[in-house]
């Protein structure tokens, strides 16, 4: 039997699949296979549910001292796109949000400014807790944890300690990129190693704090690297059971380095679903597939929840670090994001930060 | 494969081979198993159309956008005192073709215009002759049945007649638009001064008779019902049965902005025009060809829909003006090369048709 009949078979069967098996799965190409596969997986794991959250994103800051050729939000200081909110801002903008009781979650992701010290994250994530007690905080990913560390002198261990006591809940899924420092040389040379990613998820499910999961695909990565990089996180949930929502970034070239260096397209919708099925039928351990509806645009979001995705993220404010990069579309009402979920036969339920339901 | 009951049975039914009915179609726009539908029309698709997905290296010709009929979905025809409104020359038409001829790849045009209230039939005529004479390497796919039974009003000929003159200038085929949905209740609603819903299926029947080919569309997304969808799709395969005479079914998602619709409805999503270019492939089981324009569709949608039915993306089409005023969001023009792309990701193999699908 080769790899693709004992990738069907195990499909049929719910068993999981292995490297071989998902690389020829994708060479297959049968696209709605994949989808008609992934949402059974999708079904069992959280039935006709499909999840939001209200919530807001803030982005301290965009100066950073790492420089990832990927990147389209970072710049330096002294630039005139540069901003870094300091604690009044950030209260004014928590003051503006219309109907601040039904928010849920806050996620704070910020770049790596050189001349901010660990305090001043502190103290960001403090006032949020104070102005919103009620609220999940979902923050920072563990590139910024890695930073945090660096900077302070602290173990990763000391610095999730000193979040948590701030208010930290849970910790972003992003800076995953792909897990292959042969890649992360190209793309993101002076970010945390593929290891320490890792490592801070570890760390951080060790505490109890569960995190979310990422992917940046459609760059100078292969697809065996792809496969590669959702064999790792499922070896660490298999290990932790701490992560709760795999995200699938597809790649945005335009305004990056990156883009312009290798002459990059966007990937099309095709490969965007094809991997997120793919992904869903991988990740066995994982509980939710998030369709981020700011990257897909929102008919693709739609559409991936016939796809294996079981969440559609939120309802945002201003979301900076993915129009940066050319992504359009900026915040949806909840009625329309409820209005888009039924209309696949779904039911929107609006979550908190740990997937609990709202009353 | 994974439903049961009704859907099982329609399953069965197309793996048979056997024609689907009204109850069916009815019974597909109800459920919402979209991915299981688009793959059980990728089955159908995959044995009548093969791997090769059609698109064709075109010019659009839009002659005039002054037109008497006033569709109420239309944000296109404008009255002629109208800032905005415009007539080409003969020369301006040449230009056009022209200009999109630098690409030695252009194989046809897609002339569609207003119906202007003033031209007279022969001057219609002088375009299609003047623009075949110039460019006789070029398939000339022109007017809709909507326009043909315009001429037949203005001229006092019959269809036959004007479709005899027009295949005389150098008409090769004729173009899928004008149906909208071939309703009376919808068309008094929506478009009462342009041909009638038997009026567009006689003219497509005569064409195909003098050996004319046509395609066929469907507009919806606006007042229609679902099951005023099923009929327009069952009313086009009883034809088809009759003269085999249609190349392709195209489905357009209504546009309502700068409409008279426009407050009152909202754009399809996604999901529905999926779903409906399924369920087109499933139901249109005599339709050799069936086509995600990607114009209306976006280009990310009419990709995805390749697999769910669709085995034609349409054109470059050089400079696109209907549907730009409905506020379409996607480019006016495709390169010949990302068209390629774009099917190659989806597995298929790019074909380029003669400027006639």
């Amino acid at each position: 039997m080769n790899s693709l009949q004992s990738a069907h078979e195990k499909i049929s069967s719910g068993q999981r699949l292995e490297r071989d098996e998902i690389l020829a799965l994708y060479d297959e190409n049968d696209l709605l296979y994949l989808a008609e596969s992934a949402r059974r997986v999708k079904e069992a794991k959280t039935g006709k549910k499909v999840f939001y959250t209200v919530n807001r994103h803030i982005n301290l800051t965009n100066v950073c001292n790492a420089n990832c050729p990927l990147c389209a939000f970072q710049c330096q200081s002294g630039d005139n796109r540069a901003f870094t909110l300091e604690l009044a801002d950030i209260a004014k903008i928590l003051s503006l949000v219309p109907c601040p009781q039904s928010l849920s979650e806050i996620h704070i992701v910020s770049s790596l400014h050189p001349a901010k010290d660990f305090a001043y994250y502190l103290d960001a994530v403090k006032l949020v807790k104070k102005i919103l007690p009620h609220v999940g905080i979902n923050a920072f990913t563990p590139v910024e944890i890695v930073n945090f560390s660096k900077i302070s002198g602290k173990t990763v261990a000391e610095v999730l300690h000193d979040l948590i006591d701030a208010g930290v809940t849970s910790l972003a899924g992003g800076g995953a990129e792909i897990l292959s420092d042969r890649v992360r040389e190209i793309i993101c040379p002076k970010k945390c190693s593929a290891s320490q990613w890792l490592e801070v998820m570890r760390t951080a499910h060790g505490l109890g704090l569960r995190t979310n999961a990422s992917i940046m695909y459609g760059h100078v990565e292969t697809v065996a690297e792809r496969v590669d990089h959702l064999l790792k996180l499922r070896a660490l949930q298999d290990d932790t059971g701490g992560f709760q929502a795999m995200m699938l970034f597809p790649f945005h070239p335009a305004n990056t380095e990156l883009g312009k260096r290798f002459n990059l397209r966007r990937v099309g919708s095709w490969e965007d679903l094809k991997m997120l099925a793919l992904t869903r039928l991988t990740l066995d351990n994982f509980a939710h597939v998030k369709a981020f509806w700011i990257m897909l645009t929102l008919p693709i979001a739609q559409l991936a929840l016939s796809f294996g995705a079981d969440d559609l993220d939120g309802t945002l404010g201003e979301e900076k670090i993915i129009h940066a990069a050319g992504a359009a579309g900026s915040s949806i009402t909840r009625g329309a994001l409820t209005k888009l979920i039924s209309e696949t036969g779904y039911t929107p339920v609006e979550r908190d930060s740990f997937y609990r339901e709202a009353i | 494969m994974f439903v049961r009951g009704e859907l099982e049975k329609i399953e069965q039914k197309v793996l048979r081979g056997e024609r689907l009915t009204r109850e069916d179609g009815l019974e597909l726009f109800a459920c919402h198993e979209l991915s299981w539908l688009g793959a059980l029309a990728d089955s159908v698709r995959k044995k009548i159309c093969g791997d090769a997905v059609y698109y064709n290296v075109n010019c659009h010709v839009n002659l005039t956008n002054i037109c008497a009929a006033r569709c109420k979905f239309c944000a296109f025809g404008r009255d002629a005192d109208n800032r905005r409104a415009y007539a080409m020359t003969l020369d301006d038409a040449i230009d056009l073709v022209t200009e999109a001829s630098r690409d030695p790849h252009l194989t046809g045009l897609h002339i569609v215009s207003g119906l202007h209230p003033t031209w007279s039939f022969d001057h219609y005529v002088e375009f299609v002759e003047t623009l075949h004479k110039k460019f006789p390497a070029l398939h000339v796919k022109g007017f809709t049945g909507v326009e043909i039974q315009h001429f037949a009003n203005i001229s006092g000929l019959s269809v036959e007649e004007v479709l005899t003159r027009l295949k005389a200038a150098g008409l090769q085929s004729i173009a899928g638009g004008g149906a909208e949905i071939l309703s009376e209740r919808v068309r008094n609603l929506l478009c009462p001064k342009k041909a009638t819903a038997d009026q567009w299926l006689n003219v497509a029947r005569i064409a195909h008779r003098l050996g004319i080919k046509s395609n066929a569309s469907m507009l919806y997304g606006h007042i229609e019902t679902l099951a005023e969808r099923v009929d327009h799709l069952i009313r086009l395969r009883a034809l088809q049965d009759e003269t085999g005479g249609f190349q392709t079914f195209i489905c357009f998602p209504f546009l309502p902005k700068n409409t008279a619709l426009e407050r009152d409805i909202k754009q399809t999503s996604m999901w529905d025009d999926l779903r409906t270019i399924a369920i087109a492939r499933l139901m249109l089981d005599n339709f050799p060809n069936i086509k995600a324009y990607w114009v209306m569709l976006t280009v990310p949608v009419a990709q995805v829909a390749l697999s769910f039915g669709a085995n034609d993306i349409d054109g470059t089409i050089h400079r696109e003006n209907i549907l730009h005023d409905a506020g379409a969001t996607s480019p006016r023009s495709l390169a010949e090369n990302e068209i390629i792309r774009i099917i190659r990701e989806a597995g298929r193999v790019p074909v380029a048709t003669g400027g006639n699908a």
